[in-house]
């Protein structure tokens, strides 16, 4: 097995793009890696595309030929694949292409992931969304996907110690960090009142604890880490990659308020690093909801059932705090185009260990991990990229 | 014997008062209850229609007795708000209660009167030993027009009934019917709301046809109303069923415990059903009970029935083990009527 | 839903018709017809739930896809079973009337339909036992 290098990344904006199609998203964010990599396309072997929905969002299948087909690489007939876990999708990709190059099988791999929702309505698209739960025994049943989430939160805060507001001031750190966020679809900070005052969705999570329905891609260029100074010089190395899976539905799981394939997937990220939780400078997290990113920061190791409302009270998890979680604002300020978001966040810890981050910069960051979840925590990818 | 084995009700938890669908029309509330003697109504829940209502309502049945679903060979479901015009409710019913599939099924329509007809045909197929037991139910979530009189009454519920041989809780001696073709209420295919003749619907319609099943039913058996303990009358509200309960001679303290007209409203289908079903919620061994149906088009249905020691003996019958129509009229939720107007679907959304 | 997927599952939404694995002793509701402890070990035998049990988390919904945006507000809660096993479903009440541990009992509902024409959905949801 060798070592895996990250040479390139790209992510368009975030956001509701009228005018971009899909097709022209996923090419704006192959094009910028390709460029932050130094690379003309000739060198790619293979390409990796995460996306949930393509199907259903706008009635396309076969995306990883699509992705090919427009990105220039159909007439070289490199393998395209296209990877699917619902919001896990883009770290899967990611996952997918690490494997590929540390196993020798390809050199040179781009893993992206892309998301088009816009092109229905939002009806339509809660809809759609509920297809990453289980459709037969919970969307078949009223279920949404923030209602199952919400149902996590009452569980939690019915056994734990979190208050509504430190809940709330999940999502003020995350917008705070998007203001900082040149890609973010959020780029406006807010208060914890402003959490509190905004429309129930799903008791008791507001709309402004759930992220967004956004249109975007990202992309990144994966290579053996021995070749990887023949492109570029701001290669970052990729420590571990794990990948867990659960039971699909909410109601299957052994605890509701915790995602045991994040406690596999993180547990089996740290060992196979050789690292210990201490070792972590940042982390993004699946903040599809505030109760996420709590759960998220608890699941993956980093302190007790039931503490991080109080760390992220104190400011633990701030962007100058001593873990500073999701400073790319997170899917809640950033934005979560739901294939694209695995990938993103692989970007933003790049761009943090490049030490290119402008003002969300975590001075001296040396290691971060992501963390992207499919669903309810039925599919979880944990990674750890360092600088070399 | 031919008889009743076990019976259930279901009423839905929401009411909407008389005085409140009169605020909205402009009408006069205490004029209006004072005409029909009925001051709300039940009204469905978002999620609830004549199968589900049908379905609850049997499920109550069998609460209280111990019997084998699969000896049910036969269910008929009576109603004029049947949720599909073809693909019997009596389906849903069979399956819902473990029946299917070694069972006869139809769904029934005769205005108000169609579950008592069930009843007859269920009475004949176990009586000529066609099948063990019979199921008939009339369930409704009768529609009145916005704005016409039979807004204020049309309610929605429902009552079953088992009919069966083996230890009946009531026996039914003898039942017959008067049936003509007079067209004094109907409701054309296609049309969401029923029509009616005003003031035709009394004389030529209920009282007619309730009196002329009555007489004959009297006449069989060769009894007088005296020998009652209790009657049973379609109850489109509270005026009709006490002046024909007065023109045949039974007295109001006969008919009182089956009259809860004014606090539930007409539930079509299942009026004379759930009138029958409060009776015997109160009856004991011995006691007679008079029932006749109305139903518009027009027939009525007439029954002579006992209870048996059946009724009071726990290895067989349980009446505690589902609601009363008593503990079902309890603790009702109100509406308004913009409320009302949501869950009786009378606002057209996007098609 | 189409009309062979939702017919499919009749026992199971109108009569919770679940399953039990005799090797192991599991109930399982929704069904499994694959016991994840004993796998190929597993003997597993149709169940009949009794429809009662218990609230172990719930959540009010109140913005739903268009199937149920009439219904909202509706609550939607993981019942535990008393026989054991957990599943989500809508439960009739008013919000303030639900906690967790609430004791609930299955009742025959709508849960949807296909459209104005389309094949109506028929299943189970529960409500408080008073």
């Amino acid at each position: 097995m060798r070592d895996v290098a990250v040479i390139g990344i790209g992510c368009t904006p975030f956001g509701e793009h009228w005018g971009s199609s899909f097709r022209d998203l996923f090419i704006q964010a192959g094009a910028l890696a390709l460029e932050d990599a130094g690379l003309s396309g000739e060198q790619i072997d293979a390409l990796y595309v995460g996306n949930m929905s393509a199907g259903r969002f706008i009635e396309q299948e076969h995306i990883g030929a699509l992705i090919a087909d427009y990105s220039g690489m159909a007439t070289r007939h490199i393998p395209a694949t296209r990877v699917e876990a619902a919001c896990a999708s883009g770290g899967l990709s990611f996952r997918q292409a690490v494997i590929a190059v540390a196993s020798g099988m390809e050199d040179v791999v781009v893993a992206a992931g892309v998301e088009k929702m816009t092109d229905v309505g939002t009806g339509a698209s809660v809809d759609m969304l509920a297809g990453a739960a289980d459709r037969e025994w919970e969307g078949f049943v009223g279920a949404t996907f923030p209602g199952l989430y919400a149902m996590i939160a009452t569980d939690y805060m019915h056994r734990y110690p979190l208050t509504r507001e430190q809940l709330a001031m999940v999502a003020v750190k995350n917008h705070f960090n998007g203001a900082r966020n040149p890609i973010a679809q959020f780029r406006q900070e807010i208060t914890v009142e402003t959490v509190l005052r905004s429309p129930l969705v799903a008791d008791p999570l507001r709309l402004f604890d759930c992220s967004p329905i956004t249109d975007g891609a990202a992309a990144v260029v994966v290579a053996p880490l021995e070749r990887a100074r023949e492109f570029t010089d701001r290669f970052v190395r990729v420590r571990a990659s794990a990948q867990a899976s659960d039971t699909i539905s909410l109601h299957d799981r052994a605890d509701i308020s915790r995602l045991d394939a994040s406690v596999a997937a993180g547990r089996w990220a740290l060992s196979d690093a050789g690292l210990s939780h201490r070792d972590i400078d940042l982390v993004e997290v699946h903040d599809c909801f505030t109760i996420a990113e709590i759960c998220a920061i608890e699941d993956l190791g980093f302190c007790r059932k039931g503490e991080a409302g109080r760390l992220t009270e104190e400011g633990v998890t701030a962007l100058d705090g001593d873990l500073p979680v999701n400073t790319s604002g997170g899917l809640k300020a950033c934005g979560h185009p739901v294939g694209a978001t695995g990938i993103k966040q692989i970007c933003e810890v790049v761009q943090q260990l490049r030490g290119e981050a402008g003002k969300r910069q975590v001075p001296d960051a040396e290691i971060g991990m992501t963390h992207n979840v499919g669903g309810t925590g039925a599919t979880v990818a944990v990674h750890i990229l360092e600088v070399v | 014997m031919v008889g009743i084995l076990t019976y259930g009700v279901y009423i839905p938890r929401y009411r909407i008062k008389v005085q409140e669908i009169a605020r909205v029309w402009g009408g006069n509330a205490e004029d209006i209850t004072g005409g029909l003697g009925v001051y709300e109504k039940s009204v469905p829940d978002m999620d609830e229609d004549t199968a589900t209502i049908a379905v609850e309502a049997a499920r109550h049945a069998l609460a209280r007795r111990k019997v084998d679903p699969e000896e049910i060979g036969a269910v008929y479901v009576g109603s004029e708000s049947h949720p599909y015009a073809v693909k019997p409710t009596a389906c849903t019913v069979g399956e819902a209660i473990g029946a299917t599939p070694h069972m006869t099924a139809a769904d029934f329509e005769f205005a108000c009167k169609a579950g008592t007809a069930a009843i007859q045909t269920c009475m004949g197929l176990v009586q000529s030993g066609i099948v063990p037991i019979g199921l008939a139910i009339g369930s409704d979530v009768a529609q009145g027009a916005p704005g016409d009189a039979l807004e204020y009454t049309a309610a929605a519920g429902g009552a079953a009934f088992l009919i069966g041989n083996n230890d009946p809780i009531a026996v039914i001696h003898r039942t017959c019917s008067f049936t003509t073709d007079t067209p004094d209420f109907w409701r054309r295919e296609g049309q969401d709301y029923p029509r009616h003749g005003g003031r035709f619907t009394g004389d030529p319609g209920y009282f007619r046809h309730v009196q002329g099943a009555a007489k004959i039913l009297l006449s069989q058996v060769g009894t007088s109303p005296g020998d009652y303990t209790y009657a049973v009358f379609h109850q489109p509200n509270a005026k009709f069923p006490r002046r024909v309960a007065q023109l045949l001679g039974f007295s109001d303290a006969q008919i009182r415990p089956g009259l809860v007209v004014s606090r539930l409203g007409n539930t079509y289908s299942g009026s004379s059903m759930v009138g029958l079903a409060a009776t015997l919620d109160v009856a004991s061994a011995g006691d007679r009970i008079f029932v006749t149906s109305f139903g518009s088009g027009a027939g009525s249905d007439s029954f002579d029935i006992q209870v048996t020691d059946a009724i009071e003996s726990p290895d067989l019958f349980r009446r505690a083990a589902a609601p009363t129509v008593e503990e079902l009229l309890k603790d009702p939720v109100y509406l308004d009527y913009a409320q009302y107007a949501i869950h009786k679907g009378k606002i057209v959304m996007q098609r | 839903m189409s009309v062979a997927r939702f017919w499919r599952k009749i026992p199971q939404r109108y009569n919770l018709i679940g399953t039990r694995c005799e090797t192991c002793g599991t109930y399982f509701f929704p069904p499994r017809s694959f016991c994840p402890a004993c796998r190929r070990e597993g003997k597993i035998v149709e169940h009949r739930f009794q429809g009662r049990g218990k609230v172990v988390t719930y959540t009010v919904i109140r913005s739903a896809s268009e199937q149920f945006e009439r219904l909202t507000p509706y609550i939607l809660a993981i019942v535990q079973l008393d026989e054991g096993p957990r599943f989500t479903a809508q439960v009739v009440a008013e919000p303030g009337e639900i906690q967790i541990g609430t004791q609930v009992r299955s009742v025959f509902r709508r849960i949807g339909a296909d459209g104005e024409s389309g094949v109506i959905h028929y299943g189970t949801k529960f409500v408080p036992v008073r």
